[in-house]
């Protein structure tokens, strides 16, 4: 299903396209009352077709799925499901899909983004701040920038990007050294530029951000430096920093006795993947990374609040409301950055958050109060559960010299790949991994800018070998519905559509479409490079596309 | 915030730059001599720290976090990284291209460059130098001297040992198992005896996803075809769809996963398991000196 209006105006615009080509392949003995014809329907062809470019409005944003042509937000729409509403591909016709167009990056390493798509342009980002605009039917490109970064960044785990925010008539993207920038969406000319924190010290940014209103919203890197974590917002059309959220409570702050000593100054908490939002309550739902050092708990007693955190922030001021932590004083980097997934089921309103700690959580957004944890995954840390439900570490998983077995392994039961929920199935989609490391203490002394870890993990020689799976979850009992498993882990995203599908990547390069109900593979292709981005969905010219980054490009599919 | 500047801060710096604020005239007079006094021996001592035992253990938490993954605690080498503790290596002599090494990986191998593996934060050039300072504290002085008889160790690989029709060295033997040409120089005897021993115990680990494209991990697989013939021999390469394999009898065959009427995968490995009853201590013992030998060249 399309946005009939649009399409029809696309139509027109067609229509005008013919003409165009008309004019230019035209003899000079065209008559005059062809000529004021032409005119005529080309001046009706723009008026009718300025609505196709027009601004992304907050509305536009908050009524996303009323447009399920576009693909305005990394996560589709502001509720985090990775949910298209496009079923011109389905599980009757997914077999017959074939790829449409390929976009080289020219970049090497990981492409972690996800594309937004607007009135048939798409808007995506490569490695070392590439960004660039496609003509969405046949991979052109409308304009490209890169950002021009210092020598000494250093980004903890790559040097990638993971999308574009895009408000009014530009898109907004996160650096590599800190700063948050504001391009022309038509040129990619750079509108503003603010520094958001010192690069040297280990802040970046490698996230999509996200447009709330008028703000634009993100979260630091850099748990891996002992930086003290934020969520910024920025005001859209100047870069002028509106709220701060500091997720490690300075002195006086409630949270700020869940800190050893000065600990709370290196104590890391990013908040490195995007958050879901709510309008009917204004909340932004934001989560947060691994207390710092990463892997050390000695020095740093306590909770460590807001480490490992679902955040519930007023969008306006950026005041919180609640906070749900995932994982206390946390020794095995399990950050909580995976997507928070806003379900509305039976009256209730909730947060699904499959965590990297292998556990599965429902939260209900209104209060922040737990409703259930199961696994999904193969866990060793916690055995019990404590009054409100919340897994509770056991004594057999804190690193130690000799080093100590424990699951999920550092890589965690997820990670940042993107989940999506799937309001027809009812299901939770998500990428899994069954992995236990070694985890051996490494004291490092903090140092700024340097890697600040204080412990290392290795793979077991008796260990089996990882597994990965996709996992369809049932948020209602929390049980595994049907789980297909890759030939090895993936840390590919997740995308489910009206079509019945449900579309992921793996390691070995393959976009494959699964049945969204059994989990039956129904297609694939093999895209040559490992896949470390999420699916998304859009369409022009009433033709719907799936597309996703592998190895250095980004792949569109569509039926021939 | 910074803190108060580092003797890192000071090597990172350009020669000729202006000396960091705050650091007192006395304390930059003995940085430089240190540097000068480094600087005078061979290009082996560019390394700032020389083989001082507080930057070796400095250099044994960052190798941990850095390097052990596949180089294993202690430098001795894991399932993917060579042993370290040797002091004849094969890429890098000097201290200086150790840190070449380690900095730009090394092409064509699973060894990546500094920072760039995707998993982890790169190291600075100082904690690179550390991480070198320890190797050479843990490289074995005078390594012990391959007891076997190398020649008698390279006629029971071409011959009674059976070895070479799975091996291959210098272009010499078999296909289905690991080449080894290069395994005298990049793990240990104690490594090469018990994958001798226990082949099934350690097979190759594939690779961390971000470079995973690399080597096989010599997995046995075993298929059923549609028309009922079985084959079975080692995954060259997999994914959820296609398995590529190696026959014992060094057929490669294609195979399309749904076509199959069983496909079935095992991480016992294909090599037999060398007891003492088929090949006693001395002959293994023999059969390590011609490996090593190899890496000796």
């Amino acid at each position: 299903m399309t946005g009939r209006g649009v399409g029809d105006l696309q139509n027109v615009k067609l229509v005008c396209k013919a003409f165009n080509r008309g004019g230019r392949g035209g003899t000079p003995r065209r008559s005059l009352r062809k000529i004021v014809g032409f005119l005529t329907i080309c001046v009706t062809c723009l008026l009718f077709s300025s609505p196709v470019s027009a601004q992304v409005t907050f509305d536009r944003l908050v009524n996303a799925a009323k447009e399920p042509q576009n693909w305005m937000t990394y996560s589709g729409d502001y509720s985090g499901k990775r949910f298209s509403g496009l079923d011109q591909i389905n599980t009757k016709n997914v077999h017959a899909m074939v790829a449409k167009w390929v976009y080289q990056t020219a970049a090497t390493g990981k492409l972690e983004t996800s594309p937004l798509a607007v009135d048939g342009i798409l808007y995506a980002t490569a490695q070392d701040d590439r960004a660039f605009a496609l003509d969405a039917r046949t991979g052109r490109p409308i304009w490209m920038y890169q950002r021009q970064l210092p020598g000494d960044i250093r980004p903890c785990c790559g040097r990638v990007n993971r999308g574009l925010a895009i408000l009014g008539d530009k898109v907004f993207l996160g650096t590599l050294d800190a700063h948050v920038i504001a391009l022309d969406a038509k040129t990619g000319n750079v509108v503003w530029d603010v520094a958001a924190a010192d690069y040297r010290t280990g802040h970046s940014f490698t996230v999509a951000p996200l447009a709330v209103k008028d703000l634009i919203v993100i979260g630091i890197s850099g748990g891996e430096y002992g930086v003290r974590g934020f969520i910024d917002a920025y005001d859209a059309s100047t870069g002028q920093r509106k709220w701060r959220f500091y997720t490690v409570p300075g002195p006086g702050e409630p949270g700020h006795e869940s800190w050893e000593g000065n600990s709370w100054k290196t104590g890391g908490a990013p908040a490195w993947n995007t958050g879901s939002y709510d309008p009917t309550t204004n909340q932004i739902f934001w989560p947060t990374g691994n207390p710092a050092p990463s892997n050390r708990g000695t020095g740093r007693a306590g909770d460590n609040l807001y480490s490992n955190s679902l955040l519930a922030l007023n969008a306006d001021m950026g005041k919180m409301n609640w906070y749900f932590q995932f994982t206390k004083h946390d020794e095995h980097d399990w950050d909580a950055t995976q997507v928070p997934v806003m379900i509305d089921a039976g009256g209730n309103h909730l947060i699904a958050q499959a965590d990297r700690n292998g556990f599965f959580y429902v939260i209900d957004r209104t209060t922040g109060k737990l409703i259930s944890a199961t696994t999904y995954g193969k866990t060793t840390w916690s055995d019990t559960k404590d009054a409100e439900g919340r897994p509770v570490a056991n004594n057999q998983s804190s690193p130690t010299l000799a080093g100590r077995t424990v699951c999920p392994g550092a890589l965690g039961a997820t990670n940042f790949m993107a989940p999506t929920y799937n309001p027809q199935t009812a299901l939770f989609y998500v990428t899994a991994r069954d992995q236990c490391d070694i985890f051996s203490t490494a004291p490092q002394p903090y140092e700024p800018g340097h890697a600040y870890y204080g412990s290392a993990y290795f793979p077991s020689d008796e260990a089996e070998p990882y597994r990965g799976f996709l996992k369809a979850i049932d948020p209602a009992t929390g049980q595994v519905k049907w789980q297909f498993e890759h030939a090895s882990p993936t840390f590919s995203g997740v995308l489910s559509t009206a079509g019945g599908l449900v579309f992921s990547g793996d390691a070995e390069g393959n976009l494959i479409a699964f049945d969204a109900a059994s989990g039956k593979p129904l297609w694939h292709f093999q895209m040559g490079g490992a896949v470390y981005a999420a699916p998304m969905a859009f369409a022009v010219d009433g033709k719907e596309y799936v597309a996703i980054a592998a190895g250095s490009a980004v792949y569109t599919f569509a039926l021939p | 915030m910074f803190r108060q500047r580092s003797i890192q801060t000071l090597i990172r710096r350009p020669a000729g730059a202006t000396p960091p604020p705050g650091l007192s005239a006395a304390a930059m007079l003995i940085a430089i001599i240190i540097l000068a006094l480094s600087g005078a021996n061979a290009a082996d001592d560019r390394n700032p720290f020389g083989r001082d035992p507080k930057a070796a253990k400095a250099g044994e938490y960052q190798f941990r976090i850095n390097c052990a993954l596949c180089h294993g605690l202690g430098a001795h080498g894991g399932g993917r990284g060579p042993d370290l503790t040797r002091p004849q290596k094969k890429h890098a002599h000097t201290d200086a291209e150790m840190f070449q090494v380690i900095s730009n990986g090394i092409p064509g191998t699973a060894m990546p460059a500094n920072g760039t593996n995707g998993q982890g934060v790169g190291m600075t050039d100082a904690e690179i130098w550390q991480i070198i300072t320890y190797i050479r504290s843990q490289e074995v002085k005078a390594p012990t001297k391959a007891t076997g008889n190398a020649g008698h160790g390279k006629e029971l690989f071409y011959g009674d040992a059976n070895c070479s029709l799975c091996h291959m060295i210098e272009g010499k033997g078999g296909r289905l198992g690991p080449e080894l040409t290069a395994v005298g120089e990049s793990r240990t005897r104690v490594a090469i005896i018990d994958s001798v021993r226990n082949p099934s115990r350690r097979l190759a680990w594939g690779l961390a996803e971000a470079t995973k494209e690399f080597p096989q991990e010599y997995e046995t697989v075993t298929v059923v075809t549609a028309d009922g013939k079985e084959i079975k021999g080692v995954a060259l390469n997999e994914d959820s769809f296609s398995v590529q394999i190696m026959d014992t009898s060094e057929q490669i065959h294609l195979l399309e996963k749904d076509k199959l009427k069983s496909f079935q995968k095992s991480r016992q490995s294909a090599m037999p398991v060398y007891g003492a009853d088929l090949l006693n201590d001395k002959d293994l013992d023999d059969i390590v000196a011609y490996l090593s030998s190899l890496g000796a060249k």
